[in-house]
């Protein structure tokens, strides 16, 4: 299969609009969840006013959230599948800042140093590309990820001692919600990467936040962590919006990555309730959303 | 728990009569105003046009449309989708706000810090908690951009909106040194140790 360069970047566009304006149907799942458990008046006016938003955005298609953020594209390029990487590299550019400027977007991306926004959503490195290949044949996956700062500044990296073990892992992710509190918008997704170097660390735990619920982490190890730190986590009573309540999370995500015998890494990366990420998939049969 | 409908601006006494839990329904004006807006203002020392003087700000960035100057957009600028960003990062310039602008109001989200409380006790003023990233929602609350300060700063100017009924909002702080936000963190720092000792390893 020929990659249709053309097609890609209409796509890419796209999917920052869709990424933008509609919450993925797991989270809308999560959001029922939450709803039934939560015992806080507060608590569960604030869970409504979340879920009339998504209904006020699809009724007046606007995007759910102002934070239009800072633009993370992953694609997946199967066997078979010819393409020319640097012009792929140019059509997701081409396409976050034609979505820009066609749907009027708030450009969320500044120079570090001057602080100039280019009003484009791009920049230096930006946006943000992750490539990686697999075996499934003719085929390419693009997921979108409009990543709001809100949450994004809710990052950590520990690189604890082995001596440290599993536990100190645990009581990092534990305090680091604790002092987020409400700034990052909960209910979260807290996503947290274990093992791995500093950089691939904190590249898990992005990953892991961006999971979609009820996926569970492929090492049973990891799966029986992510479901001690999911009730943790709500047993502290931070709450929507960090008002109180049990809903401070729809869940704990975690993803592993072998380490050196010296290190051992954690990482916590969060998502916030408006948690949204839209996927493309190029077959020869066409394209499907997601 | 007092439902207060405040039409902006408003004085100290009105803003004094607020406590924790209330909620309040604003009217006619709002400001918009955010990190950027904030360090040249202060850091500086750049100088607004625009009169704060009791008024409420909330903090956002918006994304809007630019459109012909009409009576319905008065500097050219339509809303299209305007939310509130976490507030805690602006701590610094709390009371600077007050007492440099006259601002009385913050709206928000995630709540403030200590130097917020501080400052709303000594000068009369209270934060009132707006549902993060509920954007869609909160943009019908917006009738027009009617003008814009700092404009070179887009999209973190200094953005003044008419509104129509605003809320309800929730006094998260009040200028009684009440805080929801510190409330909640108190309890959740006393049941910190539990949660940890329920988790294998982690004692």
């Amino acid at each position: 299969m020929d990659l249709d360069i053309r097609e890609f970047e209409e796509v890419c566009r796209d999917l920052y609009v869709r990424a933008l304006k509609i919450l993925p149907p797991d989270i809308k799942a999560g959001f029922a969840d939450l709803q039934r458990a939560e015992t806080s008046a507060t608590g569960r006016a604030i869970l409504d006013t979340m879920v009339e938003n998504v209904a006020v955005a699809e009724r007046t298609k606007n995007i759910l959230c102002q934070d239009t953020g800072i633009p993370i594209y992953n694609v997946v390029i199967g066997a078979d599948v010819r393409f020319d990487g640097a012009a792929l590299k140019a059509a997701i550019r081409r396409g976050c800042e034609r979505a820009t400027k066609e749907f009027s977007l708030r450009s969320s991306v500044v120079h570090p140093i001057t602080r100039k926004n280019e009003q484009t959503s791009c920049g230096i490195r930006v946006p943000i590309i992750h490539v990686d290949f697999d075996d499934r044949p003719e085929t390419v996956a693009v997921e979108m990820i409009p990543k709001g700062s809100g949450s994004e500044n809710g990052s950590f990296l520990q690189m604890l001692l082995p001596s440290d073990g599993i536990g100190a892992a645990k009581r990092f992710v534990i305090d680091r919600v604790i002092e987020l509190g409400g700034r990052v918008c909960p209910p979260t997704i807290v996503g947290v990467g274990l093992g791995g170097t500093s950089d691939l660390c904190m590249h898990l735990a992005k990953v892991a936040a961006t999971r979609p619920l009820r996926s569970v982490c492929s090492d049973p190890e990891g799966a029986r962590i992510e479901a001690e730190l999911s009730r943790a986590v709500n047993e502290l009573g931070i709450g929507p919006q960090g008002l109180g309540g049990r809903s401070t999370s729809f869940a704990v995500h975690v993803e592993l990555a072998a380490t050196h015998i010296t290190q051992n890494p954690v990482a916590v990366n969060i998502q916030c309730h408006s948690a949204r990420r839209a996927r493309a998939t190029f077959t020869p049969g066409g394209i499907a959303f997601e | 728990m007092a439902h207060h409908v405040l039409d902006m601006p408003t004085g100290e006494a009105e803003i004094r009569a607020l406590r924790i839990g209330d909620t309040v329904t604003l009217r006619r004006w709002l400001f918009g105003i955010r990190d950027a807006t904030l360090i040249h203002m202060f850091d500086r020392d750049r100088r607004t046009r625009l009169d704060l003087d009791g008024h409420a700000v909330i903090h956002t960035a918006p994304n809007v449309h630019r459109v012909p100057v009409s009576n319905e957009a008065p500097v050219g600028f339509a809303p299209f989708c305007i939310g509130t960003t976490t507030s805690m990062r602006m701590e610094r310039f709390t009371d600077a706000l007050m007492e440099r602008e006259g601002v009385r109001l913050i709206v928000g989200k995630g709540g403030m810090g200590p130097a917020t409380l501080d400052a709303f006790a000594r000068r009369g003023g209270a934060y009132l908690a707006i549902v993060g990233g509920a954007a869609a929602l909160e943009t019908t609350w917006i009738e027009t951009i009617v003008d814009v300060d700092l404009d070179d700063l887009h999209p973190e100017s200094l953005w003044q909106f008419a509104i129509r009924d605003f809320g309800p909002l929730l006094v998260g702080m009040d200028a009684h040194g009440g805080s929801l936000f510190a409330d909640v963190q108190r309890d959740v720092a006393a049941r910190r140790d539990a949660v940890i000792a329920s988790l294998e390893d982690a004692r």
